[in-house]
């Protein structure tokens, strides 16, 4: 019973009091919050955004950074668009717009780990480069009138009330806990982003988990930006505009430290459940777009400020402590 | 040989990454100029000058930040924050001295400034969650401002329309409006801070080992503090240019500046780890970034969405050039340095105690 409450204090205990206030909260404000319909629609208007927060994890585990993904998604999706509107058949297309996501990947991966770039700088790049071409292939028209069954199973709830994505979304949240909590490869991700040095020494192949993780991290944000074009039925080059830094403040919240190496699966869980709840009571209490965000913005930096504080008194309320008892060792600074 | 150690006295192999950026930039303009018609007219002279004011100016503050290995993300959103704000104050109070309403966009820079740096430094949380909060904060900040949520020049008092296409002095038949000398004055103000005064350099020894200058005795907290309130005056001035420059402003003023500004002093040589990278490269690259932009724009042989792929190939290549040719020739020419001066270890020791006392 006692072990229980340690956990509680951890930062996903934390997480799990904000969210069940929020939901408290919400449930309060409005009695449609909690239909089953509602709770659906909440997830399925982001199912992109928390498809891409599993491997985003992963890679910030891992010491590094992809800013790329949301710029990735587009052109996926638009080269997707771009082959349709050329008359190919419409599995080949989907097959080039996967394609083009591993491609992106492999690519920012060689310059990260071969290359030997920052991650930052590599994706930054990519984020204004990948962006770019999306709108050298649509220009500025919209493409859209997919294959009936596309749209379908983008907007329609495929079994009981659950669309694809979702299913998929649950389907990969299980693969990737499995892979990084319970695995060795996980360990391995983890090693990496506490030092990378020492893990190379123990003869953990830095550069090649390093270009798994980013080609994953393009193959995923070109499904993501697939559904995304199935769910909007249509592409446009400006598609999914600014979706990484949403991406990465779920990461974040969730209590993974952005130097890498810390965090888990269940805080960045419980962190997608908090913003997609507080966006959605936000949304039912008709809070614009922008001061949604805002708020996120406040939220992540509450989230990281509070943990400080409280460090800083204990460890204040130590020294004073020691001190008080008058310990005959030298009073170690902090 | 001994030229060769003269030579090498004097020049150092990022000087080379400058020269090589002008020389780069000269390429573009006479490319540019021999393909499009009219390319030397005062009109497009004017357009480039006064975006590369503005963004060369917020690049200089973010240079200040970067070179202490921290980010702003957030300078995009002061940018249009303060634009914004004066803008709105402007239309409320229309007799407002030009002066006052400049000082009011920098006091309410360095205010958004303060906010990033006190957390920063000492709530001890990484400045890029930091500024991508206050980024989306500042953001909220200025749509949920009270009233209608555009500025619009016709309501502005007219000098703002005066000062932003009077001409100051000209060369020739272009002319040279103060918004770009603003920028200019900034550029050589801070040239001047980060090579010779004792904040500048201290901004450098933070980024290039913030635990050495923890323990060399340096007060990082307060540098630190200091850059991101810097940085954040500097931001605010440029929205104060930003309103001079455009007039009409709407909530999504100056968004997504960030990354420009950013990719500018990439381009530039400014090292993302800290401690590396001069003033002069975040003009060069702002610059360039600029003079591309506007060239692909005017030239009919491609289409000009091309602009920000090759953007991004460009941001890319700057920085493989720098980590594969700049990095190895200044490790060669650190060597030779200390082959020509071996270290006279007396004389550090001695330099140590006077810096002591």
């Amino acid at each position: 019973m006692l072990r229980r409450f340690e956990r509680l204090k951890s930062w996903e205990g934390v997480l799990l009091v904000v969210l069940i206030g929020i939901v408290i909260f919400n449930s309060s404000m409005t009695p449609h919050y909690l239909q089953i319909q509602n709770q659906v629609n909440l997830f399925q208007l982001n199912i992109e955004k928390i498809i891409i927060v599993l491997i985003m994890a992963f890679i910030i585990i891992n010491a590094e950074i992809d800013l790329s993904v949301a710029s990735v998604m587009a052109l996926a999706g638009c080269v997707m668009a771009y082959l349709f509107e050329k008359g190919l058949p419409f599995g080949l297309c989907l097959f080039a717009g996967l394609l083009t996501g591993v491609l992106t990947g492999a690519f920012n991966g060689f310059m990260v780990s071969y290359v030997r770039l920052t991650s930052l700088v590599v994706t930054l790049s990519g984020l204004i480069g990948y962006r770019g071409l999306a709108h050298v292939l649509l220009e500025n028209r919209s493409v859209g009138n997919f294959p009936e069954w596309f749209d379908r199973l983008g907007q329609q709830p495929l079994v009981g009330p659950f669309p694809l994505a979702l299913i998929i979304f649950f389907v990969l949240l299980i693969i990737a806990l499995i892979i990084l909590q319970w695995s060795g490869a996980g360990r391995y991700v983890f090693v990496i982003g506490n030092n990378s040095e020492v893990a190379r020494y123990s003869g953990v192949n830095v550069r090649r988990v390093k270009m798994i993780l980013f080609i994953v991290s393009g193959l995923v944000s070109a499904f993501a930006g697939l559904l995304l074009a199935a769910r909007l039925g249509s592409m446009r080059g400006d598609t999914a505009i600014g979706t990484e830094l949403e991406v990465i403040t779920m990461v974040l919240l969730g209590g993974v430290s952005i130097f890498g190496g810390t965090g888990s699966l269940y805080g960045v869980l419980l962190s997608i459940l908090i913003i997609l709840n507080l966006r959605n009571g936000m949304g039912l209490l008709n809070v614009p777009g922008e001061n949604q965000t805002g708020v996120i913005g406040a939220l992540l930096i509450l989230s990281v400020l509070g943990p400080n504080i409280g460090r800083g008194v204990r460890e204040a309320w130590n020294r004073r402590h020691v001190q008080h008892i008058r310990v005959g060792e030298e009073e170690k600074g902090g | 040989m001994e030229q060769l150690k003269q030579l090498k006295q004097y020049f150092r192999p990022e000087q080379l990454r400058e020269l090589s950026l002008i020389v780069l930039i000269a390429l573009i303009f006479l490319f540019f100029g021999s393909q499009i018609e009219g390319y030397f007219s005062p009109r497009i002279f004017n357009r480039v000058t006064s975006d590369v004011a503005i963004i060369a100016v917020v690049a200089l503050g973010e240079t200040l930040v970067l070179l202490t290995r921290n980010y702003d993300l957030s300078v995009g959103s002061i940018v249009g924050l303060t634009a914004f704000f004066v803008g709105k104050q402007l239309t409320a109070y229309p007799d407002m001295q030009p002066i006052l309403a400049m000082l009011l966009a920098i006091g309410a820079g360095s205010c958004l400034g303060l906010i990033n740096g006190l957390l920063v430094s000492y709530g001890r949380i990484p400045s890029i969650i930091v500024t991508l909060g206050t980024m989306a904060i500042y953001r909220a900040t200025l749509v949920a401002y009270p009233g209608n949520k555009m500025v619009v020049i016709n309501d502005l008092p007219g000098w703002i329309t005066e000062l932003g296409s009077r001409q100051l002095f000209s060369i020739g038949e272009f002319s040279i409006r103060p918004v770009v000398v603003g920028g200019l004055v900034m550029f050589i103000i801070f040239q001047f801070v980060t090579s010779y005064l004792r904040f500048g350099r201290r901004l450098y020894a933070i980024g290039s080992n913030p635990e050495a200058a923890r323990i060399g005795g340096l007060p990082s907290h307060r540098i630190v503090l200091l850059a991101f309130i810097l940085c954040g005056a500097i931001a605010g001035l440029a929205g104060f240019l930003y309103l001079v420059r455009y007039g009409n402003l709407n909530t999504a003023a100056a968004n997504g500046m960030e990354l420009k500004v950013i990719a500018a002093a990439v381009v530039g040589g400014i090292s993302t780890n800290g401690g590396k990278g001069a003033i002069m490269g975040a003009l060069l690259g702002a610059l360039m970034i600029n003079l591309l932009q506007q060239s692909l724009l005017r030239w009919l042989v491609i289409s000009n969405f091309w602009v920000d792929a090759l953007l991004g190939l460009l941001i890319l290549i700057a920085v493989i050039i720098d980590s594969v040719i700049i990095n190895r020739l200044s490790d060669l020419w650190n060597r030779q340095d200390q082959e020509i001066n071996p270290v006279d270890e007396k004389k550090v020791i001695k330099e140590k105690k006077s810096h002591a006392a």
